[in-house]
């Protein structure tokens, strides 16, 4: 008892600093990579969990050195794998706290089919999915998520790829917990990550990271102090769907199809709109297709926060019930039982 | 009648017919109850690739080959004394491997205006009528109809009570070879338990066909192969594929490790995965990923978490995991990558055996990258070899591929199985926990064996980075250090040479340093080497024989050994890949053996590969 309390007490007293590590942080000045650290160090002394256990696991891009900048365990791996020697861990090792980092073109591109089969069986571990996209270690083509039309090194005339819609993706693949933050709003990023540690199965938070480098302003519409409040729309459980600067406009669900509403104009007010219920699938299916390009007329704002959580059984639980019941019915391991197997014969 | 019993030292008898005939099982069956007999054996199952191939064409024809003797068996023999023909495509497709004057069992029933239509043969040209099998012993029967006879008062259907042809075969033959048919009946007892009309129909039919034989006038003659001469001991039959799992469970077992398992099902290695898959009450993981780079990545996870972690594949899966494997070179983290060798290159023989992926395992990844490469050289010394490998991941924290094939996979022989005291031990260290006042852990750092150490997470103090940049020689920081990137690819081909002096030295299987012509195999080749060695000496033709189990590194002493020899012949199911290394490293002029045809060497085909190169 003694020693747990002193666990406690020790981890009670972590704070940011704790977490950074010795090495110096290699990302370009001005990259929303800094922001995403800084609030991951800033969350990891308040879960409470030793830092031994916890566990940084990256694939490869500009966001997958993350693991270096953590005092914690953690595993710079290979290219889209991430999520796979995530998984392994995670069967191997329920006991620990692990965190993935990856890309756009780490988890949409190379690693597309890990990351949907790791959403399906549900390990207990949390994702995030850094959107930027382009690639930027590899100096600047067009990825899985850039608009059709994106003019890079690798498209002179423009991508002819229709993008990837991550999180549309993720319901697809049966996931538990499905999230969008910013690199640009870190107290909501704070809350998004806290609700990822505390969903027991696999959080996905997709975040809208700026390269500033090769894709500057992506995200300008959701960031941008004039244009941001009219084009995001800020997801909370059991509150309506209310955006726009002077919080003026709301979303109705017309059958099956969202609309905009003019909350100014009288005809509507907050109690008539869509009320969000981050338990609703089919909702949050819609959600997800909140997707337009913000410059258009009429857009519906782009979503952040959590559109969907599901408490579902995780694969490790499952694995260590079925080796358990087995344990019970056949006993103690007998390896020289199994290695002489049902018939055997003596040789003089 | 009177009858006459024949006493044979060896017999080789293959069952072949439609992949839907119950070959397999068949075999397997004939297989256990002559292990349990006492006689020595091997066995070979050759299937079609199809799982349901086109009925009664040549390509649909499934083998399983068996031989068993009273003397030492090293292979499933070359050509074979009895073959049993369920139809016109088995017999067309196998008489030529039939000895002269050897016996044919027919199911005439298999010999219809259809089944010979498919099988491609001429109208008019019944084999059963044309006077072609006049050189052999035939004993024509209908197995379909005899079948359906006895299972007059079953209450199965046709289609259900013809499933049961396969048991009359294997009654029959058990009476030609003098044998007990209870194994069978109790393998039969625990198969159908939940369905007491198909037990009861299968026992009808395997007593049927014993007593067919004992009754039907036309057999006079009944072989009797005694029990082998073995050295004394306890025996079970074990399978190559069943024999790796066993050897893995046993290593974890040992080593007080959970045993994880990433794989992707692959012919000829899914069978590891469901050995494995039935143990779980030893606490075994076993992970069906979505694809065999998830498999070993799977694996890479569970092992940096502290379990012993396994893959298994064949060549097209292994070449999808080179990445990952030079990921876990890098983190020099114990991992066990099992290849069950097919015929390549690309799908190719799926099958069909070969041993063509041994330069793959030695060389086939980017940068350099050197893992400890094993192989085994039969069914039984799957489980020595895998437990080899698990040894040797551990002990010196680094990937190590086992390498086995097809042939030796899903063949069977007698294995005289270790108690687990008798196991060696495996010796597990973790880094153990630091507090806050002392040295800073360093990852990287190696031991006398050139080794670093094993740092779980969820250990105090040992909180470290890694990945697979390279890394700095004592932080495991990322280092672009000149120096530091020629220090480390150096000392982690060190670190592998130095397996060397952990495993044991080279011997001569037979012969002597005065012997005319050493032949060196490696993995599956040991029986068909080994036989011929054998059946050479009685001749007065003295061969040295030596089996290279470890390839990289390769013992200490192989060099001396070599040098000992003028002649020296190299038969690999390859086009030369061990004359390769062994040119490379020893300089010496080896002669190749190759045979690239998806089956095993005959042992009279290295015969007359080693006559020949003694007359040069």
């Amino acid at each position: 008892m003694a020693e747990a309390k002193d666990i406690q007490e020790e981890v009670q007293k972590l704070t940011a600093k704790d977490f950074v590590s010795d090495q110096d942080i290699r990302w370009c000045p001005g990259c929303g990579d800094y922001s995403i650290l800084k609030q991951v160090q800033s969350v990891m002394p308040e879960l409470g969990i030793p830092r031994e256990d916890i566990v940084f696991i990256s694939g490869i891009g500009c966001s997958s050195r993350f693991p270096y900048y953590m005092n914690t365990f953690g595993m710079h791996s290979i290219h889209g794998r991430a999520t796979a020697i995530a998984s392994g861990l995670k069967a191997a090792r329920p006991d620990l706290s692990v965190w993935l980092i990856t890309g756009d073109g780490d988890s949409l591109s190379i690693g597309g089919n890990h990351l949907i089969h790791l959403l399906r069986r549900n390990f207990n571990l949390n994702i995030l999915l850094f959107n930027n996209q382009i690639y930027g270690l590899t100096k600047g083509q067009y990825s899985p998520t850039s608009e059709v039309g994106k003019k890079t090194k690798s498209t002179p005339m423009g991508s002819i790829d229709h993008p990837f819609n991550p999180l549309a993706l993720c319901m697809g693949a049966e996931s538990t917990f499905v999230a969008r933050a910013l690199d640009r709003e870190p107290k909501h990023l704070r809350n998004i990550l806290m609700r990822a540690e505390q969903h027991q199965g696999t959080s996905l938070i997709e975040i809208y990271q700026n390269c500033n480098i090769f894709n500057d302003g992506a995200f300008g519409g959701f960031t941008d102090k004039q244009t941001k409040k009219d084009n995001s729309l800020y997801l909370e459980h059991g509150q309506p769907l209310v955006f726009g600067v002077k919080e003026d406009k709301g979303v109705i669900l017309d059958g099956f199809e969202p609309r905009i509403v003019d909350l100014t104009s009288g005809e509507y007010a907050k109690e008539d709109l869509w009320i969000h219920d981050e338990k609703c699938r089919n909702k949050a299916n819609i959600l997800t297709r909140f997707f337009d390009d913000p410059s258009n007329e009429g857009a519906l704002p782009r979503p952040f926060g959590i559109f969907y959580q599901e408490d579902r059984f995780r694969y490790e639980e499952a694995l260590y019930e079925q080796l358990d019941t087995l344990k019970k019915l056949e006993g103690d391991p007998n390896l020289d039982k199994l290695l002489a197997g049902s018939n055997t014969w003596e040789v003089e | 009648m009177t009858q006459v019993h024949e006493k044979l030292e060896k017999v080789t008898v293959l069952f072949a017919g439609d992949s839907g005939d119950g070959i397999q099982l068949t075999g397997n069956q004939f297989a256990n109850n002559t292990a349990l007999y006492g006689n020595d054996l091997s066995t070979f199952p050759d299937f079609p690739a199809e799982i349901r191939a086109p009925l009664g064409t040549i390509a649909g024809v499934s083998g399983f080959q068996i031989h068993f003797g009273s003397v030492d068996v090293y292979t499933p023999g070359d050509r074979c004394d009895v073959l049993v023909a369920m139809n016109a495509a088995a017999l067309i497709k196998n008489l030529s491997r039939l000895k002269e004057r050897g016996t044919i069992v027919v199911n005439t029933s298999g010999f219809d205006k259809r089944n010979l239509r498919l099988a491609g043969v001429e109208a008019g040209q019944n084999p059963l009528d044309n006077h072609s099998l006049e050189g052999y012993k035939v004993h024509e029967f209908d197995v379909t109809k005899l079948t359906r006879e006895s299972l007059k008062e079953s209450p199965l259907g046709t289609k259900d009570r013809d499933r049961c042809k396969n048991m009359f075969v294997l009654g029959f033959v058990y009476w030609m070879y003098n044998r007990k048919i209870d194994s069978s009946l109790e393998f039969l007892k625990t198969k159908f338990a939940s369905k007491p009309e198909i037990l009861e129909a299968n026992t009808i039919v395997l007593k049927a066909g014993y007593h067919f034989a004992d009754t039907c006038e036309t057999f006079s003659n009944r072989f009797e192969v005694k029990p082998a001469k073995m050295p004394s001991g306890t025996y079970r039959n074990v399978i190559g594929n069943q024999a790796t799992a066993l050897g893995l469970i046993a290593a974890a077992h040992k080593s007080k490790l959970d045993l994880f398992y990433g794989g992707y099902p692959i012919t000829p290695a899914s069978d590891i995965l469901h050995e494995l898959a039935k143990h779980k009450n030893f606490g075994i993981k076993t992970f069906q990923a979505e694809d065999e780079i998830a498999g070993i990545c799977a694996a890479i996870g569970a092992s940096f978490g502290g379990d012993l972690a396994v893959t298994a594949s064949s060549g097209p899966g292994i070449a999808l995991k080179g990445e990952a494997l030079g990921l876990a070179l890098m983190l020099e983290i114990p991992l066990v990558i099992v290849n069950v060798q097919r015929g390549g290159p690309s799908t190719g023989l799926p099958t069909k055996t070969e041993q063509a992926d041994l330069l793959q395992a030695v060389y086939g990844r980017n940068g350099e990258a050197p893992i400890p490469v094993i192989a085994a050289t039969s069914p039984s010394d799957c489980f020595t070899m895998a437990y080899e490998a698990c040894r040797i991941a551990i002990e010196h924290m680094t990937p190590v591929f086992l390498l086995t094939d097809g042939y030796i996979a899903n063949g069977a022989e007698p294995w005289r199985y270790p108690k687990s005291s008798d196991l060696a031990d495996i010796k597990v260290t973790f880094a153990s926990e630091r507090k806050a006042d002392d040295e800073a852990y360093r990852p990287y750092k190696r031991n006398e064996k050139l080794v670093r150490s094993w740092a779980l997470p969820g250990t105090k103090g040992l909180e470290h980075r890694v990945g697979g940049l390279e890394k700095d020689k004592e932080t495991g920081n990322v280092s672009y250090e000149p120096e530091n990137h020629e220090y480390m690819v150096k000392i982690r081909a060190e670190k592998v040479a130095k397996i060397a002096e952990y495993i044991p030295s080279q011997e001569l299987d037979s012969g002597s340093e005065n012997s005319k012509l050493l032949v060196v195999g490696w993995g599956s080749t040991y029986g068909a080497i080994k036989t011929v060695v054998r059946e050479l000496a009685i001749e007065g033709v003295d061969i040295a024989h030596t089996q290279i189990k470890y390839i990289q590194p390769m013992p200490k002493n192989l060099g001396v050994i070599l040098s000992k020899f003028d002649k020296i012949l190299v038969p690999e199911m390859n086009n030369g890949q061990l004359i390769k290394l062994i040119r490379d490293q020893y300089l010496v002029d080896a002669k190749p053996l190759n045979k690239i045809k998806g089956v095993p060497f005959e042992a009279r085909e290295i015969k007359e590969g080693i006559l020949n190169m003694l007359k040069q």
